[in-house]
């Protein structure tokens, strides 16, 4: 049925993350200058939005924190309280919660009982700061009104309906007519219309109600149900509503007893064919269970252009098909140049449009950027620091998939330039710079990459303290001199850590080896630039897609597999006095002089039909993480493009597999996971041995 | 059989705008979307509705406004508009009305009422269902 | 929007489908679609039953054998074999089938409850029908149907046991 709507709670809790980074950025803003209204009511908004949704999805924990957020808002948008500082930083609390509060809907999981009852307390009080708040706005309990069904059943009532619409009733979008079917199906009715005030031809005015009506009904629904259907006119009509039933083993409505006289049986005349089903049967409530766990679905906004742009390519495709279509349906020889014309036309549109949906993926980095001032701001009132963040570039497009991976490296480094880089404003006005320091963050494309800059004007790196720490960890050997830049990049080594006490900003165990890893993992890498006493400054590079490969396609018995191109080194055609079968480590093969481990595929994925012998097959040299493989295949098909497909959406993790991809006859090919078969070789060829 | 009767829903949530518009597509109207009043009045200018439907708190032209500014174009003098309003506020019901509202659709988001109350003030099969 | 036709009693719509001599059905709400035998794609390390991976529409979804996951063989696949296309909790996924027979308007009342025990041998529904899999049983016109339970065919620590048991 049409009126389930747990489809929408993904869209709901998609928009309230949006809402929430919006919201968030707007309260930042306000608290710099005076609150205007206009920003005021953008927050307002926000938090309404939120509040809207959050009873249709049966979340009212996030519904009765917006309300009371709205309640504090209405106050400081009609003035009653003065913004403050305290309410700001009330309001983004709230917000974090309601953020919390909005994950837990996304995960199915249940929110703690208290969840913000103190921050709604203090919210309430804030909100309370006159007193003429008007009560109706500060109701806690904001529970959603139960779906009305009026399906009680009452014995049959015979009611008396005079109804006399003010002749501008058509002003307000009422039609009498619909009034009058409705109310037929609550029952049986007998319609008399009145036409004594419609005026003559020549001064009636069509725009204006002159009819009116005495409607007998006869029905099993309530007097509400009645009064409902009069709902919207109630202001634009005279309604006259008398119960005229002769038993009264029903509902005593308490005009029952004046009019006795007009009583009438309960089975009139039809003049009013009654409602055979009502339209809507299916009245089940929209409140969903919010610990139903719901599918981690995640969806991207594009720009109406772009939309526009693939519409147009697709039918540019549809149009040269046709066309293809055309020239086939008799086809003779001397139409081949056309035939060939046509199909380089549909390929060159295969592939603009391949760019155009690639482009579709591509988001600005404004998402994770937007979250760095708020980092920014509470890092330094923790730090007792004052710094500003400017942000340029935040417009620049890269893929989905790198954005998601971008936050939390970004977070870290930002992080570390509040923590390590810029001063306290004793220490930078000592060393004669403004108290304020300032951290950029800026994002520009480059060569087919996005970078990343974050340079903040603060002390720079210590490198007599890189050094020392280095060789006092073992990292370097302490009679080595390394060059300064050199010593820069010590920052990146595992276990390096420059804080000499642990403070709780960025000791968390977390280095930049880590941060280094990751930006490594999707492909980028990460510089740094210092100038001691200056500031220093991180560039982080990165491919703008991670949703599309170079892959080498390769056959291994029936199968074909994909290496991934960044992975492979080179490709040999060994002889068999280049392999050696080592005791405990299984097959090498000699690389000019470098004995790298054989991954035999076939046998680590158990193809059937595979050779087992590395002279008569392939041998393609791969690395990752610093380990060398030889992947043993049968044949190199060729190199390609792939589009990178999830596997586990729906299936299960597959070891040495790292997602797969549809090749050009439709069929699914796996990628390799390189990482995974360098560590997957000692096991199996140990059994191999074994067997 | 006509053809299907055409809706315009206008809120600046896009889940509640989503909602609205699945919710009436499943009861067989047609459904148009605008994100505010200004948005909305672009809409309502380049095609007819045979009824609207409009939140009230909403950024460039709030509902009351949209309403006000419908209701003055000849061509939408008696179409049903229906505000959608958050809790029975009657101030704003009140203030609805005035601009011309038809009636109202109280949040949060019933869908079975909202056909309700669709199909009482803008039919969608003839002669009654 | 519901037929008038139709009694609003409390029937739902199961769809039948044969493997060997046997019939079963799911309920029709589970079903995405359903499609010809294509060539699939193995998956290293699966499961016997799990016949590999396949290109619905560019999404990769699994393919399960149902004979071989009811324990009565693997599947000599012709283009005439037929996949169901279901959604079991949060995923799409494939259950090849010999043939689809037909959609069954199934009232409650009708439906028996499923055997506590495994069956016996001899018995109607084959003896090796796994009880934990079958929703409950259905006699229509002399034919037994089992009404299969998606979820846990699909289960996933029914599927490790399954493979642990196997090794």
């Amino acid at each position: 049925m049409s009126t389930d709507l747990s489809q929408f709670r993904q869209t709901y809790i998609a928009e309230c993350f949006e809402l929430l980074a919006d919201m968030e950025a707007r309260l930042m803003e306000l608290d710099v200058g005076a609150a205007g209204s206009e920003a005021l009511n953008a927050i307002f908004r926000c938090a309404h939005s939120i509040k809207g949704g959050a009873g249709a999805f049966g979340l009212q924990e996030i519904g009765s924190l917006t309300h009371v957020m709205e309640a504090l808002l209405d106050s400081l948008r009609d003035g009653r309280v003065a913004p403050s500082r305290a309410s700001v930083d009330m309001l983004l609390k709230a917000r974090d919660i309601v953020l919390q509060m909005v994950e837990a809907a996304r995960d199915g999981v249940k929110v703690p009982e208290n969840l913000g009852a103190d921050i709604k307390a203090a919210l309430q009080s804030a909100a309370d700061g006159t007193p003429n708040a008007s009560p109706s706005t500060l109701s806690l309990e904001d529970k959603p009104t139960p779906p009305q069904v009026t399906s009680e059943v009452h014995a049959p009532q015979s009611w008396r309906i005079g109804f006399t619409p003010y002749q501008t009733l058509f002003m307000t979008g009422n039609e009498p007519i619909l009034i009058l079917r409705e109310l037929a199906r609550l029952g049986q009715t007998v319609v008399t219309a009145f036409t004594g005030q419609v005026p003559t031809l020549s001064t009636l005015d069509p725009t204006r109600c002159y009819l009116s009506w005495i409607i007998i009904l006869s029905t099993d629904k309530p007097e509400s149900a009645i009064r409902e259907v009069f709902e919207f006119v109630t202001d634009h009509c005279d309604l006259r509503l008398v119960n005229i039933t002769l038993q009264t083993s029903g509902p005593v409505s308490e005009k029952l007893p004046e009019k006795k006289m007009d009583a009438l049986p309960a089975l009139p005349i039809v003049s009013c064919a009654p409602a055979a089903a009502p339209v809507t049967t299916a009245a089940s409530p929209p409140a969903e269970d919010p610990v139903h766990a719901v599918p981690h679905v995640t969806s991207i906004r594009v720009d109406l252009e772009k939309v526009d742009r693939l519409v147009n390519m697709v039918g540019e495709l549809v149009i040269t098909e046709a066309m293809l279509h055309a020239l086939m349906r008799d086809f003779t020889m001397d139409k081949l140049s056309g035939l060939l014309g046509g199909l380089s036309e549909l390929s060159q549109h295969t592939r603009e449009l391949q760019e155009a949906v690639m482009s579709v993926r591509m988001q600005p980095v404004h998402s994770v950027f937007a979250r760095m001032p708020r980092l920014v701001r509470d890092l330094a009132a923790q730090l007792n620091k004052d710094i500003r963040l400017v942000m340029v570039g935040e417009a620049t497009e890269v893929d989905k998939t790198v954005i998601e991976q971008l936050s939390d490296p970004l977070t870290h480094m930002i992080r570390n330039a509040c923590d390590h880089g810029i001063e306290t404003p004793a220490v930078r006005l000592e060393k004669g710079k403004s108290a304020q320091g300032t951290i950029n963050l800026s994002a520009a494309h480059r060569g087919g990459r996005i970078v990343i800059e974050i340079r903040d004007d603060g002390a720079g790196i210590d490198r007599a303290r890189v050094l020392a720490k280095a060789r006092s960890k073992g990292l370097v050997a302490t009679d080595a001199q390394p060059a300064e830049d050199e010593i820069d990049a010590m920052i990146f080594l595992p276990g390096f850590s420059t804080a000499e006490q642990v403070t709780n900003v960025s000791g968390r165990g977390v280095g930049m080896d880590v941060v280094k890893r990751n930006i490594a993992a999707m492909g980028g890498h990460v510089r740094i630039s210092n100038t001691p006493g200056q500031g220093a400054c991180m560039t982080v590079s990165l491919p703008l897609t991670l949703a599309i490969l170079d892959g080498m396609i390769v056959r291994v018995g029936k199968e074909l597999y994909i290496v991934p191109i960044a992975n492979i080194l080179e490709t040999l055609r060994p002889t068999r006095a280049d392999v050696r079968r080592l005791e405990q480590r299984g097959d090498v093969i000699n690389v000019r002089g470098e004995f790298i481990p054989l991954v035999y595929l076939g046998q680590v994925f158990s193809v059937p039909n595979t050779h087992q012998d590395p002279a008569a097959s392939l041998v393609i040299l791969v690395e990752s993480n610093q380990q060398r493989a030889g992947l043993v295949v049968d044949e190199l098909v060729g190199q390609q493009q792939v589009v990178i497909k999830s596997l586990e959406a729906n299936a299960d993790p597959v070891r040495g597999v790292s997602g797969a991809t549809i090749l050009g006859d439709g069929r699914v090919s796996l990628i390799l996971e390189i990482s995974d078969l360098t560590l997957m070789r000692a096991s199996t060829t140990a059994h191999a041995w074994a067997a | 059989m006509g053809l299907a009767k055409k809706i315009l829903a206008v809120d600046d949530s896009k889940t509640m705008r989503e909602m609205v518009a699945f919710t009436l597509k499943g009861a067989g109207y047609e459904v148009s979307e605008a994100e505010d009043g200004q948005a909305a009045l672009a809409v309502a200018g380049a095609q007819r509705f045979d009824a609207v439907i409009t939140d009230l708190n909403m950024p460039n032209l709030n509902g009351y406004g949209l309403i006000r500014a419908l209701r003055a174009n000849p061509a939408y003098r008696f179409t049903p508009i229906l505000m959608l309003t958050t809790e029975g506020d009657p101030s704003k019901k009140e203030e609805g009305k005035a601009a011309g509202a038809t009636g109202w659709i109280v949040k949060p988001f019933d869908p079975v009422k909202l056909i309700e109350v669709v199909q009482k003030v803008c039919p969608n099969k003839a002669g009654g269902v | 929007m519901a037929d008038p036709q139709q009694p609003l009693g409390e029937t739902r719509q199961f769809l039948s489908f044969s493997v060997g001599k046997e019939e079963y059905a799911v309920d029709i709400m589970t079903i995405r679609e359903i499609r010809g035998w294509t060539e699939t794609t193995r998956l290293p390390g699966s499961p016997p039953y799990m016949r590999g991976v396949m290109n619905l529409r560019g999404l990769i979804i699994p393919i399960f054998d149902l004979r071989t996951r009811l324990q009565q063989g693997t599947t000599e696949v012709t283009p005439r074999h037929v996949v169901v296309i279901l959604a079991v909790a949060a995923r799409t996924v494939g259950l090849l089938v010999d043939a689809v027979s037909d959609i069954l308007d199934i009232s409650d009342e009708q439906i028996r409850p499923a055997p506590a025990e495994p069956r016996e041998p001899g018995d109607s529904l084959g003896s090796s029908t796994d009880a934990a899999f079958i929703d409950g049983l259905l006699s229509l016109q002399g034919r037994m149907v089992v009404l299969l339970n998606v979820e846990r065919l699909f289960d996933v620590r029914q599927i490790d046991k399954a493979v642990s048991q196997a090794a």
